[in-house]
């Protein structure tokens, strides 16, 4: 196609030759250019902290996300039975919806004392179902099975059922949840060293509170290791 | 030609043209001589999966008129777009099923590239850029699905949160970065909103574009010929006299073939739409609802899979490292592989490779359909016991059929093809076990089965194997345990050796 003088006006100018450059003129021009990223690089840093702090906010201490809620009087639950409980996440959003409501199991022994297991598979976290004809919480994913203390029966968790910290204040039951219980952030803070909840308990005793009973740590006879294959 | 004889568009196009000077790059680009075997079917892929992309940018930016990112309102937006809004299923359907099929032609895709030697010198980035692009797919396919916020989406999420809690040392602190704090909920489906509307997209496009830059700079992959080696010194010139001698304008003289894919491909969404419909949402994301059986979507079933069948010790190691593994060797093979043959005649390695790799990928994903390792929730109270097993039965083995029905034993244990697949079938258990062994196994569990003893009172016990000792097959013995004979007899044992029935 053949072009017009308008246009190639504008794609084509004619090149015009340079006058020549000041050598001083040229040197202060390229020290004013890289004066010019370094000032870009510390004004990108600067930015990028705040923006990063932001990023990283979900981020907790060990314990940053529990705390003791109640789940109910002590006497909705029945001795010898277990039940699906459920409970408001305490940290929530007004936009979460149905999603900051979460289940627990409770059970609570024949002696009264409770175990509050979280739903989530010890395995990869899909919603555990208590069967209690056959005793058993399944796992629809794989396959899981815990015996009804929560310990592993069969299938591909490498452990039993995660555990809420649980205590009994007053007629209440309290258990400290607030997040998703996984092999890294489980359900109860463990402790170095004896790695019951004994000690941590009796630390935290108040005014207010009228009578611990802690959680059993051993389970109950009869479902018991020996019996898995 | 004079400027007032033109039309009014020519007038507008030379304006424009003057100032953007684009057309000679866009004639030069589409002329551009390729090897005429190039002009094939098996060339299409590539620009199907950039027409399924464009397709999904734009039933997505659809959809996003629509959907509300939060985790309260994100369900009831997707009922609004399928029941309330006229087509707003179709639109749901195509993103969905554009998803699937992108997904597949990238496969594709990337199958044909590997058997042709296309990532060899010099196409070695546009390789590296390829394999980031798959990975940028799933990682859409995979977002997408947590958008369709059900709950097949809110497990699937609890699944890659139990992933990342394995990463050893700062899995805890990963995992609240996912979440976007300690639950699954709003924050964690505003960020993955951001990254499968925002991020993500954009990287896809820029990273295409560079591909595509890429495979213009370098030219299209010649049809592989056996002994025609790859050397660094003199490729690029066998290339170039290669598309002088041979070489057709890719417009139009190939590129009608991409054309016809892209319009049969795109037909193809919009049938499968149309016929099959949207993709869920299944229930709503009520965590505090423990009936559901969730699963992954298509592509993401052969993941599923693995994790049943990985034995507990292994499954961490497996899950944090094999990815790696295979990342980087996708990403080290134009350097290790980089000259040399391209035929796949002549790669019988690369070929086998691929072969075992479609073959165990496609096992893997046919076993994630049906999930044989899965318990049936509910076949202890939807599937009956055959009529034929219980029809001329005692009341103490009825009793027993009872105890097997409502003990959840169904859920494991089919029974006349029906039940769950997780453990044997029962129909012919009393051929394998005997008397004491069913005894056994019921109340100390083994292999993977758990413990019934806290669970069955002993009269139940007895009901129970008396039922399961009925099952065998007329035309075989049942399993009999030979000293049990000889101590009920009570007699001292015959002196001839005893034949058992199990040898």
């Amino acid at each position: 196609m053949k072009t017009d003088d308008k246009r190639t006006q504008i794609a084509k100018p004619e090149a015009q030759s340079a006058p020549p450059l000041d050598q001083r003129v040229d040197d202060r021009r390229t020290f004013l250019f890289k004066l010019s990223i370094a000032i870009n690089i510390v004004v990108g840093l600067l930015i990028a902290t705040p923006v990063v702090r932001f990023l990283l906010d979900p981020l907790r201490g060990k314990s940053g996300y529990r705390t003791w809620i109640p789940l109910g009087k002590v006497n909705d639950y029945e001795p010898g039975t277990t039940i699906l409980a459920t409970y408001r996440n305490p940290y929530t959003d007004s936009w979460d919806g149905e999603t900051a409501n979460v289940a627990c199991y409770v059970r609570r022994q024949l002696d009264g004392s409770f175990t509050v297991f979280a739903v989530n598979c010890a395995h990869l976290g899909c919603p555990v179902r208590w069967f209690p004809q056959s005793q058993l919480f399944l796992c629809p994913c794989h396959g899981g099975a815990y015996y009804a203390d929560g310990s592993r029966a069969a299938g591909p968790p490498e452990r039993g059922l995660f555990t809420y910290s649980c205590r009994v204040d007053g007629e209440t039951l309290m258990i400290q949840a607030g997040q998703m219980p996984t092999l890294a952030n489980q359900a109860r803070l463990e402790l170095p060293g004896d790695g019951s909840t004994k000690r941590w308990v009796h630390t935290t005793n108040s005014q207010l509170v009228r009578g611990i009973l802690p959680c059993p740590n051993t389970p109950n006879a009869g479902t018991n290791e020996p019996t898995i294959g | 030609m004079s400027e007032h004889s033109k039309r009014w568009y020519q007038r507008t196009y030379d304006w424009i043209e003057s100032r953007a000077q684009i057309a000679d790059f866009v004639r030069e680009s589409a002329e551009h001589p390729v090897p005429s075997r190039t002009a094939s079917w098996w060339y299409v892929f590539g620009s199907a999966s950039f027409v399924l992309l464009l397709l999904q940018i734009v039933t997505g930016i659809l959809l996003a008129t629509v959907y509300v990112p939060s985790a309260g309102e994100a369900w009831n937006s997707l009922q609004a777009l399928n029941h309330h809004l006229p087509l707003g299923w179709f639109l749901r359907a195509m993103h969905g099923w554009g998803s699937n099929f992108m997904v597949a032609v990238v496969l594709v895709h990337m199958t044909q590239v590997f058997l042709f030697g296309a990532y060899k010198f010099p196409r070695e980035l546009t390789w590296l850029i390829g394999v980031f692009l798959l990975l940028m797919t799933l990682g859409m396919a995979f977002s997408g699905q947590i958008l369709r916020f059900d709950q097949d989406a809110y497990w699937g999420l609890g699944i890659g949160a139990s992933i990342t809690s394995r990463v050893p040392w700062i899995g805890g602190q990963l995992v609240h970065l996912l979440l976007g704090g300690p639950i699954i909920a709003g924050a964690t489906l505003s960020r993955f909103f951001a990254l499968h509307v925002f991020v993500l997209p954009a990287t896809l496009l820029a990273f295409a574009g560079l591909h595509i830059w890429l495979v213009l700079k370098l030219g299209i992959n010649e049809w592989p010929t056996p002994g025609r080696l790859v050397r660094r010194e003199t490729y690029l010139k066998e290339y170039h006299e290669l598309t002088l001698r041979h070489g057709i304008p890719f417009v139009p003289q190939a590129v009608w073939k991409d054309a016809m894919f892209a319009a049969a491909i795109v037909f193809a969404v919009a049938f499968c739409a149309a016929v099959f419909g949207p993709f869920g949402p299944s229930g709503t994301p009520d965590p505090t609802i423990t009936q559901t059986v969730p699963k992954p979507d298509f592509f993401f079933l052969w993941i599923y899979t693995a994790l049943a069948y990985l034995p507990p010790s292994l499954e961490t190691p497996v899950l944090l490292i094999v990815p790696v593994i295979g990342i980087g060797m996708l990403i080290v093979l134009p350097f290790v592989a980089g000259l040399g043959e391209k035929s796949w005649y002549r790669r019988p390695v690369g070929v086998l490779v691929l072969i075992v790799l479609a073959i165990g990928l496609a096992t893997l994903t046919h076993l994630g359909t049906y999930a044989p390792w899965s318990p049936h929730m509910s076949a202890w109270s939807e599937d009956e016991i055959p009529d034929r097993y219980i029809h001329a039965s005692t009341p103490l083995e009825r009793q027993g059929a009872l105890v097997f029905q409502a003990k959840q034993c169904r859920n494991c244990h089919a029974l006349g093809g029906v039940g769950g697949q997780r453990g044997p079938a029962l129909d012919s258990v009393a051929t394998r076990l005997t008397e004491d062994q069913i005894i056994r196994q019921v109340v100390q569990g083994g292999g993977n089965m758990p413990a019934y003893g806290a669970a069955l009172s002993p009269p139940q016990v007895t009901a129970l194997v008396a039922f399961l000792n009925t099952l065998y097959p007329a035309n075989e013995r049942p399993a009999t345990d030979a000293s049990r004979s000889i101590a009920e007899t009570d007699k001292p044992a015959p002196k001839e050796p005893i034949e058992s029935t199990r040898p």
